[in-house]
């Protein structure tokens, strides 16, 4: 049987994973608590949560390298506690950290994972060279990959769990630390994978990241999985819109905030600085009174807008704070421009 | 880039099946060649203090000590082939600090390899950094006048010996590489324990000019029992006992630590 694409399983009629229950304790925290998931083949699924939520763990356990306290998983038809093996030999997976040997150069890495896989010889550097140019590394490859930039580091990261194609690809946060333009090839690269037919299940705290990404996104905080869905979904529980206003004088923000609740209903969020006023509205009438109400009350706006809501309101409205605290202080509907690092 | 070219799913794919424990080991054995490839200065350290030490002592306390330089670099050489080993035995446990903290081993760990097969490749590269240091310093201690009475098959012999050596000791500090958080605290803690153990020996000084209690530790300090075999082999006068006794500690401490190592490997998250 070759082993050179890990696509075909035992099974082709399994989902690429099933879990039930998983959980892991370390000592009194639940980092994992509990958790579902479904994920079909060929999708890429979203792991969305705050720092600390638990997505690596969850991760680690479904890659083997941790094993669950309750609970159960399948990865592509094989229990992970029955046949760890058979998961490692359908799986890869990109951790946080680059898993790279800093004194080997680039070329020199991926030959020793395919030479781990049982390429031989020649066949070897071959895999190695086609991987490097689809990868954009070829010129970089004779460097060592401690003289490589985080960009490249993390795209050869991603390119050495690709030396046999996986059936499933783990990503834990891929693009995280990296520049937009970084950010951009690697969302490039993970779509190209998915349409060769490769599961993924990518963690993230960006929820553009998600929102760009994945058909389906499982928000987790503390450990549960607190909601599940298309982002369109998500989006839809939380309502259909939200207006996001600035005052001239934000001393006046308490007046603004009680009168907007007034009129609208509901509660009006502040953001973290306290100078960005959301709220939501079902239709664009009331926003308009809302606004026609401020006028009147002589409160002056400095700017507003109206927009379907954000994964961060999304977030909000799912677990009752905001990612805020855990996160840096951003405005609320700015996750998408301002949250992912520069 | 598109999706084609990254998938390797048919023809352009070469893999031949799951590949043996052993060919994995060897993998592994290669990644440590190109190390001394790409750090060529891990060589200096490793051969440049016994370069040091035997050129200090054969000429500063040479003459001092047992009356002619070429006498005591007679009775001394043995000794830093034997230091040497046990100092540089404590590079695998560094390296696997080192690997830990960067989240190689999660790699290894998640391929569907014989899960010991990283540790056979640190063994692979020591025994490497063992006959490469000993070697240099075979030939320097020539060149100054040493001469092995019991020639090439004494010097074989001996080549033998020290890579067991270092394969025993290598154990306490992989041990302490999977405890110990950086690389750095590997080294401090090695030393530490290495230093009382080399130099509270009889590789530098004949223990009988010792203080009686110094000399009760020194004739039980397995560095001691394995400079006597060293000296042995190399002279061509060893005796059996002398050799399970320098044999004794490395095999003691295989049989108590790789069955600790591998447990504390397979336990950590």
């Amino acid at each position: 049987m070759m082993r050179h694409s890990r696509l075909a399983t035992k099974d082709a009629e399994s989902a690429a994973i099933e879990a039930r229950g998983l959980t892991k304790h370390f000592g009194n925290v639940r980092a994992v608590d509990g958790i579902d998931l479904d994920v079909p083949r060929g999708m890429i699924f979203g792991i969305l949560g705050p720092n600390g939520a638990g997505k690596t763990t969850l991760l680690r356990m479904l890659a083997t390298l941790l094993p669950p306290d309750a609970g159960s998983a399948k990865v592509l038809g094989y229990d992970l506690a029955a046949s760890p093996h058979e998961v490692r030999g359908s799986i890869a997976m990109t951790g946080q950290f680059a898993s790279l040997d800093e004194d080997l150069t680039g070329r020199e890495n991926l030959i020793l994972l395919a030479r781990l896989w049982g390429f031989r010889g020649q066949a070897a550097k071959s895999r190695a060279g086609d991987l490097l140019n689809a990868f954009d590394l070829a010129d970089a490859s004779a460097k060592q990959v401690k003289d490589y930039s985080g960009g490249m580091r993390r795209r050869l990261d991603i390119a050495a769990s690709l030396v046999v194609t996986p059936g499933v690809l783990f990503l834990d946060e891929p693009t995280t630390g990296l520049d937009p333009k970084a950010r951009k090839s690697v969302w490039r690269m993970i779509r190209s994978l998915a349409e060769a037919g490769v599961t993924i299940l990518l963690t993230t705290q960006y929820l553009e990241e998600a929102d760009q990404l994945a058909a389906r996104i499982a928000v987790i905080d503390h450990g549960k999985k607190i909601a599940e869905g298309t982002s369109r979904e998500l989006k839809a529980a939380t309502g259909s819109g939200f207006l996001h206003l600035n005052l001239v004088e934000t001393g006046r923000l308490g007046e603004a905030k009680r009168l907007l609740e007034e009129k609208v209903g509901g509660n009006v969020q502040r953001s973290a600085e306290g100078t960005t006023l959301s709220i939501m509205v079902d239709t664009p009438q009331k926003a308009n009174r809302a606004l026609a109400a401020l006028i009147d009350a002589d409160i002056e706006l400095a700017d507003f807008s109206m927009g379907a809501p954000s994964l961060d309101e999304v977030f909000f409205a799912l677990t009752g704070q905001s990612t805020e605290p855990r996160l840096s202080p951003e405005r609320s509907d700015g996750w998408s421009r301002n949250r992912l690092p520069r | 880039m598109d999706g084609a070219e990254i998938g390797c799913r048919a023809d352009p794919c070469e893999a031949s099946g799951q590949p043996s424990a052993l060919s994995n080991a060897l993998v592994f054995g290669w990644r440590a060649v190109l190390k001394f490839k790409h750090i060529p200065e891990q060589l200096f350290d490793l051969v440049m203090s016994p370069v040091m030490f035997t050129l200090l002592f054969t000429f500063v306390f040479g003459g001092a000590l047992p009356g002619s330089t070429d006498t005591y670099l007679q009775y001394f050489l043995p000794g830093i082939l034997v230091q040497t080993v046990v100092f540089n035995s404590l590079y695998s446990g560094m390296g696997l600090s080192t690997d830990l903290g960067e989240g190689l081993f999660d790699r290894f760990r998640s391929l569907p390899i014989w899960s010991l097969s990283p540790f056979a490749g640190l063994m692979v590269g020591d025994i490497l950094r063992h006959l490469i240091a000993s070697l240099i310093i075979l030939f320097i201690g020539i060149l100054l006048g040493y001469r092995p009475e019991a020639g090439i098959p004494g010097v074989v012999a001996a080549l033998l010996l020290l890579p067991l050596i270092g394969f025993g000791f290598g154990w306490i500090f992989l041990v302490l590489g999977l405890i110990m958080r950086t690389p750095n605290t590997v080294m401090t803690m090695a030393f530490t324990g290495i230093m009382p153990l080399v130099f509270a020996s009889n590789i530098m000084v004949d223990p009988a000019t010792m203080p009686g209690w110094l000399r009760v530790f020194v004739e039980v300090n397995p560095v001691s029992l394995m400079t006597t075999a060293m000296r042995g082999l190399l002279a061509g006068n060893v005796t059996l006992t002398q050799l399970g006794l320098a044999l004794l500690t490395p095999a003691l401490l295989t049989a108590v630590l790789a069955p600790l190592t591998l447990w504390l490997y397979r336990r950590r998250n």
